[in-house]
């Protein structure tokens, strides 16, 4: 595959732009792989594209049931961010922010990651000792986030009202100044095209129906809309999917599927700095480096695989960016959407080994999987690779609903879900 | 925003009185210091989360404030009958349940989900 660099623009420019080759291709599946990844969202093609750079296994099918990075990877608000309050959580996702800060060199694919600050606005004593004892937790562990007065939040993002006469008015805020956005699309494509040209079969619009298992319990392979496909290992990465996908190999996984919606505005002037988020009024907004502000809201309460979600939702959340931004009273919203996530009982991720011999596990990101791609697919697929888990994802482990050590993170969703 | 029915109350009405309650018909053991780690996550943590048709728990909390079941398409989000706590599980009419297990068959594809909004 030929790189992107300043020379191809320049040298295309020059043919009228005939000479661009397709990011990745689309074979017909063989009929055996090495591993097979179900899901060909940001963290299945990465972690396809990591067994092939960093463990040499390049015999991977990622089976996709529809489009490449259609579900929740295309439809999430791209925000990155490593402020979490346990070491386990604080293990994946600083791993996985420090790969964001090399991951467009390594791909050799612009993913558009910019460290523009995550800012958390306190709005009273709670969160003030809250935030407090999340900073000290991240700086005690060498990760950055720190405390701005409301002078100092307000010199960050002008926008702000601190005034005392506010709806929500603000004593605080904690900055992540390393936290910020990527282009969501992008993360998908990259990671496609880079494992594509290392040999991986992307296998879009092809269903996993079942998973086909041999006398001693270990996996043989997928039954697919396309027929079967055999594999020594399989990967399971099928976010909200993915408790119908391990039901087909009799594992129950601790999974509740719920609808989360996000919508965007028109596009405007640069007017926002960073990302702000407001866990008590329940509200984030970002803006996209086209213009438009990204504003997430919360999931419905109920389970369902709609890919919508209700309207109370949405009004709800920019009921809190109206009073805390006035200025976009009155802005149009363009675009609405929802994804199904995959949400666990103490809303941390499982990452690991499951009964079954041959078969991983990879999911229950719920509500903020976007900014763990790069390092939770890197870790998985060493899990895939050498059949247990990297030490940074030890915790993460199906049998912690068993043992009972869970990982209770507060701070998993910004905003409460 | 869901239209639900309250067998209590008797009326259709807004999702924004209920309050969603879990899965439906989940007993809890008798022995429950006796059963083993294995036994008790299930009971604790393990849920069916079914694409197609679940039974699930309901309150009408902003209403006469009784739990009460329903058995709801999780593809379509429609109820398929609502029904009072304590009765067993329902049936559904045999055609909506065919209709769910046919949507949860079908292979999405870009057209199909969002083809429309071209």
């Amino acid at each position: 595959m030929r790189k992107y660099s300043v020379f191809a623009i320049a040298r295309e420019a020059m043919r009228a732009h005939k000479g661009w080759e397709a990011q990745w291709t689309s074979p017909e599946p063989r009929s055996s792989y090495d591993v097979i990844i179900v899901g060909a969202g940001g963290h299945g093609l990465g972690a396809a594209y990591y067994l092939a750079k960093e463990h040499g296994i390049t015999n991977i099918a990622v089976i996709e049931k529809g489009w490449l990075g259609g579900g929740n990877t295309g439809r999430n608000t791209t925000i990155i961010r490593s402020n979490y309050l346990y070491e386990e959580s604080m293990d994946i996702y600083e791993h996985s922010l420090k790969l964001w800060e090399g991951l467009s060199q390594d791909l050799n694919y612009n993913v558009m990651y910019s460290p523009r600050g995550v800012m958390m606005l306190s709005h009273n004593i709670h969160d003030q000792q809250s935030f407090k004892r999340h900073i000290n937790a991240n700086r005690l562990y060498g990760i950055d986030n720190e405390w701005l007065t409301p002078e100092q939040a307000k010199a960050f993002v002008p926008v702000l009202d601190i005034s005392k006469t506010a709806r929500y008015p603000i004593n605080g805020a904690a900055l992540q100044r390393r936290g910020g956005t990527a282009r969501h699309d992008a993360v998908a494509w990259g990671f496609a095209r880079a494992a594509a040209d290392r040999g991986v079969h992307i296998i879009q619009n092809c269903e996993v129906t079942g998973i086909r298992r041999g006398p001693g319990g270990e996996v043989q392979g997928v039954e697919t809309s396309k027929g079967f496909i055999g594999a020594k290992k399989i990967g399971v990465s099928a976010a909200g999917h993915s408790s119908v996908v391990m039901e087909m190999a009799d594992v129950r996984v601790p999974l509740a599927s719920n609808p989360l919606q996000a919508l965007v505005s028109e596009p405007m002037k640069p007017i926002f700095p960073c990302v702000v988020m407001s866990n008590t009024v329940h509200a984030y907004i970002s803006q996209s480096d086209k213009g438009e502000l990204v504003i997430g809201a919360g999931t419905d309460q109920y389970n369902s695989y709609s890919q919508t979600g209700g309207l109370q939702i949405i009004t709800h959340t920019l009921d809190a960016i109206c009073e805390l931004f006035p200025m976009f009273r009155r802005v149009k919203m363009m675009r609405q959407w929802g994804g199904i996530t995959d949400n666990t009982p103490d809303r941390s991720p499982i990452q690991g080994v499951t009964p079954v011999p041959g078969l991983f596990v990879n999911c229950g990101w719920g509500t903020g999987g976007f900014k763990a791609t790069p390092g939770s697919a890197n870790l998985f697929a060493h899990l895939i690779a050498r059949g247990e888990p990297h030490k940074l994802a030890a915790g993460l482990t199906l049998d912690r609903f068993r043992t009972g050590r869970l990982i209770d993170e507060a701070a998993a969703a910004a905003v409460a879900h | 925003m869901l239209l639900i029915h309250c067998p209590y109350c008797e009326e259709d009405r807004s999702e924004l009185e209920f309050r969603w309650a879990g899965e439906a018909h989940v007993v809890r053991p008798e022995n429950i210091a006796a059963i083993s780690d294995e036994e008790f996550a299930e009971f604790f943590f393990l849920r069916n989360n079914e694409k197609g048709l679940t039974y699930e728990r309901w309150r009408h909390i902003h209403g006469c404030g009784r739990f009460f079941n329903a058995a709801r398409d999780t593809v379509s989000d429609r109820f398929l009958v609502t029904y009072k706590a304590g009765l067993p599980k329902q049936p559904v009419p045999v055609a909506e349940k065919f209709a769910a297990i046919a949507e949860e068959k079908s292979v999405e594809t870009w057209e199909q989900t969002e083809g429309d909004a071209r």
